[in-house]
C-alpha cells in the first residue's frame, strides 16, 4: 500500500474550473483531499514562476485548470497557458523534475464530475511518482533577493 | 579625509570582471585619488593571512566577483564579509551564479568525470580525481574542497549591493564606484545599474507585434538591421533582462543573452523569459507549438544561462 500523501497545488481559473470545483463540492462528489486550490482569474495568469515556486517550496505536483479552448472569458488566456506548457515541461525535465508533475487540464463550470476525475487521476499519478526531490536548502542571507520577496 | 580602503576578490570566475574594473579608463585616476586598494590577488601581493590580521570592518568596501564553488571561495567570502563595511557582489557570477553556475545541471562527480576523464585532450587512464588531501614526501598537502552545488555570494554571506553584467559595463562599474567615493549610497539590496527597465527600453531596433512561427539560432540567419531581433525569430533575451548596458549586443546584430539579470522586482529571470517566449508563439495548436519549440535545443540552459544558482530551483535534481 502506498502511504505517501502528496501535496498538490491546483491553480483554478475563476470562470470555469473554480466553478467546476464548486459544483463538485456542492454536488457532494468525493475528490482527493491532496489538492490545495488557488483561485486565479485565468489559467493564462499562471506564470511558470508560480509553478516553479510551488515546486521549490515542496509541492509534489502542480495542476493548472482552465476553460476549454474557445471558452476563455478573456478570449485567449487559456491558449497562452497551453503554449507555456511544452516549454515549461522541457525545462523541468532538464532540471531533473518529472514532467508529469505539472499538468494542464480543461474543466468547465458545468463539469463537477470531471473536476473530481482530473484531480483524482492526477493525485494517483503523483502518488506513483513519489515525493519531489528537494534541492539545496541553505538559508538565504538577509540581503539575498529571494529573501526579500 | 582618509582615503577609502577597497578590496577586490575573484572566486569562481573567468577573470573578465577584473578586466572590467580596469575598463573604467582614466577614471581609475579618480579612484586612486579617493581610495587605496588593500587586497587584490590579481593586482597586488597581499596574502590571505594579511587580510586575516586586518581588524574587522576595516575595509570600506569589497568588490567580490565570482561564484562560490569551492571551500576556498566560501572561506574568503566570509573573511572579506567580516573585514568589510560594504560587500558588493560584482558581476553576474557573484550576483546570480552565471556560467560557472551552469554546472548546477550536474553534480560534482559528473563535472569531474567530464573535466578529468572525458575531455578529448585529457589522458587519465587511472581516473585520478582531485583529492582534498594528498601525502607527498614533504608532508600532507591540501587543496580546497569542490562543492556539489555552485552558490551565489548572497547565498553565502550578507550582501549590500549587486552590480550586474558579464562583465559589468564600464558605466555600470563607475556608477557603483562613484556611489562609494561620494558616499551617496543607495538602499541596501539595490542592484546598481542605470536602468530598472528591460534592455528593450534602450534598444533602438523597431518593435512591432511579436508573433513567431520559427526560431533561429544566430548562425542560421542574417538579421535585418533595424527590426527587433526577437520578431525575426532570434531568442533575444532583452525582454526579460535589466537594461543599463545600453543594448550593445542587439545593436551588433547579436541577440541579448541576459547577462544583466532580471528586471527590477523579478525573482526568476528564466521563468519570465520562458513565459514571454511561449506567449509570442503564433499558434494555438499543440502539435504545431511543440514543433516550433523544437527549434530551441537547450531551453533550460538558454533561459538560465546566467542565473541557475539564483533561480527558484537553484539546481537540477540528480537521481
Amino acid at each position: 500500500m502506498n502511504s505517501f500523501e502528496p501535496k498538490i497545488v491546483a491553480f483554478c481559473c475563476n470562470w470555469c474550473s473554480y466553478a467546476g470545483a464548486d459544483l463538485a463540492g456542492t454536488s457532494r462528489m468525493q475528490y482527493s483531499p491532496n489538492i490545495r486550490i488557488i483561485r486565479v482569474m485565468c489559467s493564462g495568469r499562471v506564470s511558470p514562476l508560480f509553478v516553479l515556486k510551488a515546486l521549490s517550496l515542496g509541492a509534489d505536483g502542480v495542476l493548472i485548470l482552465g476553460c476549454h479552448p474557445g471558452d476563455c472569458h478573456y478570449i485567449e488566456g487559456n491558449y497562452k497557458a497551453l503554449r507555456r506548457m511544452p516549454l515549461l515541461k522541457k525545462v523541468l525535465k532538464q532540471l531533473g523534475i518529472d514532467e508529469e508533475r505539472v499538468q494542464l487540464e480543461w474543466v468547465s463550470a458545468a463539469e463537477g464530475a470531471r473536476f473530481a476525475e482530473v484531480t483524482n487521476n492526477f493525485t494517483e499519478t503523483i502518488k506513483n511518482l513519489g515525493p519531489i526531490p528537494l534541492g539545496p536548502v541553505e538559508e538565504y542571507s538577509q540581503g539575498a533577493r529571494h529573501g526579500q520577496t | 579625509m582618509d582615503k577609502l580602503k577597497i578590496a577586490l576578490y575573484w572566486a569562481a570566475s573567468c577573470g573578465g570582471c577584473e578586466i572590467a574594473t580596469l575598463a573604467i579608463g582614466e577614471k581609475i585616476l579618480k579612484l586612486a585619488e579617493a581610495a587605496d586598494i588593500v587586497f587584490w590577488p590579481v593586482g597586488i601581493d597581499v596574502k590571505y593571512s594579511d587580510v586575516e590580521k586586518m581588524p574587522d570592518k576595516s575595509i570600506d568596501a569589497c568588490l567580490f566577483n565570482g561564484a562560490i564553488r569551492t571551500s576556498e571561495n566560501e572561506h574568503i567570502a566570509k573573511l572579506l564579509r567580516a573585514k568589510s563595511k560594504i560587500m558588493i557582489a560584482y558581476g553576474s557570477c557573484s550576483y546570480e551564479g552565471c556560467i560557472p553556475g551552469l554546472s548546477n545541471f550536474y553534480n560534482r562527480q559528473m563535472t569531474f568525470e567530464r573535466a578529468y576523464v572525458e575531455t578529448p585532450s585529457t589522458d587519465n587512464p587511472e581516473k585520478v580525481y582531485p583529492q582534498t588531501k594528498v601525502k607527498v614526501p614533504e608532508g600532507e598537502l591540501d587543496i580546497p574542497e569542490f562543492y556539489d552545488t555552485v552558490k551565489t555570494l548572497a547565498q553565502t554571506v550578507d550582501v549590500d549591493y549587486f552590480v550586474p553584467g558579464c562583465p559589468p559595463e564600464e558605466k555600470t562599474t563607475w556608477l557603483a564606484l562613484e556611489a562609494l567615493i561620494t558616499g551617496n549610497l543607495p538602499p541596501k539590496g539595490t542592484v546598481i545599474s542605470h536602468s530598472i527597465k528591460s534592455v528593450c527600453d534602450e534598444c533602438p531596433r523597431k518593435k512591432e507585434e511579436k508573433k513567431i512561427k520559427k526560431f533561429y539560432r544566430p548562425h542560421e540567419i542574417i538579421p535585418e538591421p533595424e527590426k527587433c531581433l526577437l520578431e525575426q525569430g532570434l531568442l533575444c533575451y532583452g525582454i526579460a533582462t535589466r537594461g543599463g548596458c545600453g543594448a550593445l549586443c542587439p545593436q551588433a546584430n547579436m541577440p541579448c543573452t541576459g547577462c544583466y539579470g532580471p528586471v527590477e522586482g523579478v525573482i526568476d529571470q528564466g521563468a519570465h523569459f520562458l513565459s514571454a517566449i511561449s506567449s509570442i508563439i503564433d499558434s494555438n495548436d499543440l502539435v504545431e507549438i511543440e514543433r516550433i519549440l523544437d527549434d530551441i535545443p537547450d531551453p533550460a540552459g538558454t533561459f538560465y544561462r546566467y542565473s541557475l544558482p539564483d533561480s527558484l530551483l537553484r539546481r537540477a535534481r540528480i537521481k
